[in-house]
């Protein structure tokens, strides 16, 4: 597959990927889009009444503001290493282009 | 030309066909879906899940060596990408149409590339950061989220993507598919890990199973489809950008 196909490529993939984050908001209007492990653990409550949870979390972030925090961290790490590494290849990419067609122009003017 | 153009004709209506039936099957229902929560298993399944995950860990301890000191090209690069990978795709909580959030768990792209091992290592990276720092999943669970997201879930994926590769499909369709597998087979994991701890009174272990497969497998169907595409553009991005030849995978 070639460069242009694979990029014409990713559009499409991406405005997919949009349209299935947005299509919950249509489907499900009324839905709480409550995250987290609370109905998991409210079933285990209806199946077994009497269980304790016998071990807590070490820390648990203060409020939601500071847990959003750290769930952005944790993304920006990533997204940071990933955009330095294909960014990077790119760079270099284009160097070398460059550089090949100035090799190619400068040999043609020898001539 | 032609061909190239019937080709992506028929990814374009084979994805029609699976966003028709993500609408079918996605009733709204309130669930939420993620890791198991610290100290919702017993002591002893949190011991047992320990010892079950822990000589996957260790062979992947022993891949990330071999790949670290391999002379592939760009393979240390590669294999923090798909570490980076891991750590993105699970931050982001997504909404689904059942009417709650989830997140995806992003190993498809680090098993195809480095095979489904040295992923036990790369998870348990990200466990141990939501673990300690969000109090989401948890140290005594970790285990159990060790094994459905990182052992169960990257295999799944492997073998999705070699059946795909056997069958002859298309890279990037084999890629989706093996990435949505992937994720999606975390969480039937996940509900099968609780179903046996905690069987319905009435249903049994299979009637628990169920239900908590109606909580997370259902909502995680369009994060795994999600997982899949974004996935592939990544993918997409690494080949055009020369930091990985296509020929590497088999």
């Amino acid at each position: 597959m070639k460069e242009k196909s694979r990029t014409r490529q990713n559009v499409i993939l991406l405005i997919l990927v949009l349209a299935l984050v947005i299509a919950p908001f249509i489907v499900a209007k009324n839905g709480a889009f409550g995250g987290s492990d609370d109905q998991g653990t409210a079933q285990i409550k209806k199946f077994d009444p009497g269980y304790k949870p016998w071990a807590h979390p070490l820390w648990t972030p203060p409020s939601g503001e500071i847990e959003s925090l750290l769930f952005t961290v944790q993304g920006s790490i990533g997204t940071g290493i990933m955009a330095y590494i294909i960014g990077n290849a790119h760079g270099k990419r284009t160097a070398k282009k460059q550089l090949n067609d100035s090799d190619a122009t400068s040999s043609t003017n020898n001539k | 030309m032609l061909k190239s153009n019937n080709k992506s004709w028929l990814r374009f209506s084979l994805l029609a066909i699976a966003f028709a039936l993500y609408f079918t099957i996605g009733t709204p229902q309130d669930a939420h879906a993620m890791h198991i929560m610290e100290g919702m298993l017993p002591p002893m399944w949190c011991v047992f899940w320990f010892a079950v995950s822990a000589p996957f860990f260790i062979y992947g301890l022993y891949r990330m060596r071999k790949i670290v000191n391999s002379k592939e090209q760009n393979a240390k690069v590669m294999l923090a990408l798909c570490g980076a990978f891991v750590f993105v795709l699970s931050s982001l909580k997504m909404p689904s149409v059942t009417g709650s959030s989830s997140h995806p768990t992003g190993v498809g792209l680090g098993t195809v590339m480095f095979g489904p091992g040295v992923l036990a290592v790369l998870g348990v990276i990200v466990l141990l950061f939501q673990a300690l720092l969000l109090a989401h999943g948890g140290l005594t669970t970790l285990g159990a989220n060790e094994f459905s997201m990182t052992i169960v879930g990257p295999i799944v994926g492997f073998l999705v993507w070699k059946l795909c590769r056997a069958l002859k499909v298309n890279k990037s369709v084999s890629l989706f598919l093996c990435a949505m597998f992937a994720d999606w087979s975390t969480y039937v994991t996940t509900s099968f890990q609780l179903g046996v701890v905690y069987p319905d009174p009435h249903g049994g272990v299979f009637g628990a199973v169920v239900k908590f497969l109606s909580i997370y497998a259902v909502t995680q169907i369009p994060l795994a489809i999600a997982e899949g595409l974004l996935t592939v553009i990544v993918y997409n991005l690494i080949l055009n950008n020369d930091l990985w030849k296509e020929s590497a995978l088999s």
